[in-house]
């Protein structure tokens, strides 16, 4: 299923949820919306999904208009923040309550929404709990649940709304992968939420980071991270040192750290420089190593620049013990965007 | 040295025993005084001459009209109430719309309005010099100093119990539930039936009982209604206060004694509710 979002916009009240939001999402792909809170990420969700509908632009299910169009006309299974199980009825009876709500000739029998609902169990590893009540289970397990109910009717699309957010970090990752795993078995276009850069980059076949209603860019993680489109999407995704300074002639100067500019218009501009992408360097600016610490695999180390600038550097393990007083450093890389 | 960490280490709550026995005391001494002592007072003076006499006082036909009508207008009273508080926390908690906060006020009218004022409203209303008196009379209507006024004023008075029972119960649960069967395909009816008001259900049972009690209690309302006929219009509440104004004690108290006996069953049902369901009252109901 193809969805396309063609200039969006939603307020509530005077306030702009979205704004002009366009946005292509191809058949069998997993997006993640990335954005901080207030960003309009779970409005442009709840848009597609029909749970909240636009006050312009369009919104097409492979194709035809369904910008009005009701969540249960549009076939999809969402997954709620808080999960959203019915308390009072068994998992069995969640997961089915799709197919039960069914009329008719529409409405499969007994046995096969049983044997469904089993098949749906398995597929998320829950096999034997369809008894239990909601709050019998774990919140890992509450999210599972509510992921096999969304998945029950054959969703066109599934979506999720900060699928991992109530969940903590070991239940996190797993759940993370799961995910992954259901959506390559399924093979069913899917849309999650995150506030999470992280987990955005671990999952997403594309990322979509909006700010302020916006869609600031859209691309692989690998994109996203490493051309951010602005200087939101480079301060937001992944780690930066930023650096308010000025642009002139092509070089970007803020105390004694000089970086290049090419392309940026003279005047006020941020510059953001990774952990990563700063290194010794006998040709760098002089910083006086503060603390150091092991992060896994590589070191982080906190420095201050002879004009008291904070900095962050992330070197490998071998390096540490090079970081010691008075040491040299430069970056490899930069991103500079005009103010 | 041990003893001066083990005094550091007090918690909060353990208080010298003096102060215990103090608080506790006096609360005690205090409901015994105003609670269990009148209560024993009224079965006392109800069988003070023996459980024969307080047994013809409420078999009186007039006493026993009095239960009757008292259960009518509580059998109409209460599953209005329970019904329309139910419609309107749904209303209310889980929709917005225009006019809602006055809605939310308006509820809570009969909790701050006297309830003789209640009564006089209707009289006003509905009464021979009313507004529509005339052609109530004309119709053969009669509403004021007769069974339907009574069951009106017994309405207007216990309809805040079910709502506001229900309406942060509502609140709290928010509306993803509600949500996600729309998004699965269910219709809003099927949705209210199955979904919302089963996560209510027992929220809705303490309520009703609350709305309940109050309506075998009410007193002012629907004594400025009643007219108080004897075997047509009196209350088991009224039907107390006229024995007793007749000097009739020992009827008075046992009438009343029947009214306690309604009261506690209606406290133990609730207390039972509260043991077998501990979240009726933590405000989550169901599981």
């Amino acid at each position: 299923m193809t969805i396309s979002i063609r200039s969006v916009e939603k307020k509530f009240g005077r306030y702009p949820a979205l704004n002009k939001v366009d946005l292509e999402i191809a058949d069998g792909e997993l997006l993640a919306l990335l954005g901080p809170s207030g960003s309009g990420k779970t409005t442009l969700l709840r848009t597609i999904a029909g749970l909240e509908f636009p006050d312009e632009g369009q919104v097409l299910f492979h194709g035809e208009d369904v910008t009005y169009a009701s969540a249960a006309d549009r076939r999809v299974g969402f997954v709620f923040q808080q999960y959203a199980l019915f308390k009072h009825m068994t998992v069995a009876k969640n997961i089915a309550f799709g197919l039960d709500v069914r009329k008719g000739k529409d409405k499969p029998p007994k046995a096969e929404i049983a044997k469904r609902v089993e098949d749906l169990l398995k597929l998320v590893e829950l096999e034997g709990l369809g008894q239990r009540y909601p709050s019998q289970l774990s919140g890992g397990q509450r999210q599972r649940v509510a992921l096999s109910r969304a998945l029950a009717v054959q969703p066109s699309v599934l979506l999720l709304d900060e699928p991992f957010g109530a969940l903590d970090a070991t239940v996190r990752k797993s759940l993370r992968r799961e995910l992954r795993r259901v959506h390559d078995a399924t093979g069913v276009t899917t849309i999650f939420v995150t506030h999470d850069q992280e987990e955005a980059l671990e999952l997403a076949d594309r990322v979509a980071v909006l700010n302020q209603g916006r869609i600031e860019q859209i691309g692989t993680p690998d994109q996203v991270h490493d051309q951010p489109a602005s200087a939101f999407v480079c301060g937001f995704v992944g780690e930066a040192n930023s650096f308010q300074g000025e642009v002139k002639g092509g070089r970007f100067s803020a105390g004694v750290l000089t970086l290049p500019a090419s392309g940026v218009p003279d005047g006020a501009a941020t510059a953001y420089v990774r952990p990563h992408d700063f290194g010794l360097d006998d040709a760098g600016f002089e910083v006086r190593v503060e603390r150091v610490h092991v992060q896994g695999a590589l070191t982080s180390v906190n420095a201050t620049t002879v004009d008291g600038r904070r900095i962050e550097i992330s070197a490998s393990r071998a390096e540490a013990p090079r970081f010691e007083g008075a040491v040299r450093v430069a970056a490899r890389k930069a991103h500079v965007y005009a103010a | 040295m041990s003893r001066v960490i083990a005094a550091r280490h007090r918690r909060a709550t353990d208080d010298p025993r003096w102060a215990k026995v103090l608080v506790i005391g006096s609360v005690m001494a205090f409901l015994a005084l105003v609670l269990i002592l009148p209560l024993v007072a009224v079965f006392a003076e109800a069988f003070r001459k023996g459980i024969g006499a307080a047994l013809e006082a409420v078999g009186n036909p007039d006493a026993l009209a009095a239960v009757k009508l008292t259960l009518i207008t509580a059998a109409i009273a209460v599953p209005f109430n329970a019904v329309f508080g139910l419609c309107a926390s749904w209303a209310i908690a889980k929709h917005d719309f225009w006019g809602k906060s006055f809605l939310i006020t308006l509820i809570d009218l009969p909790f701050s309005v006297s309830p003789v004022v209640a009564g006089l409203i209707y009289v006003l209303v509905f009464g021979l010099q009313g507004w529509m008196g005339e052609w109530l009379l004309d119709n053969d209507l009669k509403i004021i100093f007769a069974v339907p006024g009574i069951v009106l004023a017994t309405i207007f008075v216990t309809f805040p119990f079910v709502a506001r029972e229900l309406i942060p119960l509502m609140q709290e649960q928010g509306t993803s539930e509600e949500e996600a069967a729309v998004s699965m395909g269910a219709s809003g009816l099927y949705t209210f039936w199955r979904v919302t008001a089963p996560n209510v259900r027992w929220g809705l049972l303490y309520g009703v009982l609350l709305c309940n009690a109050r309506a075998m209690g009410e007193f002012g309302a629907v004594s400025v209604v009643s007219g108080h006929i004897r075997g047509l219009t009196n209350t088991m509440p009224l039907h107390v206060e006229i024995l007793y104004n007749e000097y009739e004690f020992v009827g008075a108290f046992a009438v009343a004694a029947l009214l306690c006996l309604l009261a506690v069953v209606t406290l133990v049902l609730k207390t039972a509710l509260e043991v077998a369901q501990p979240d009726v009252r933590a405000g989550r109901g169901g599981h």
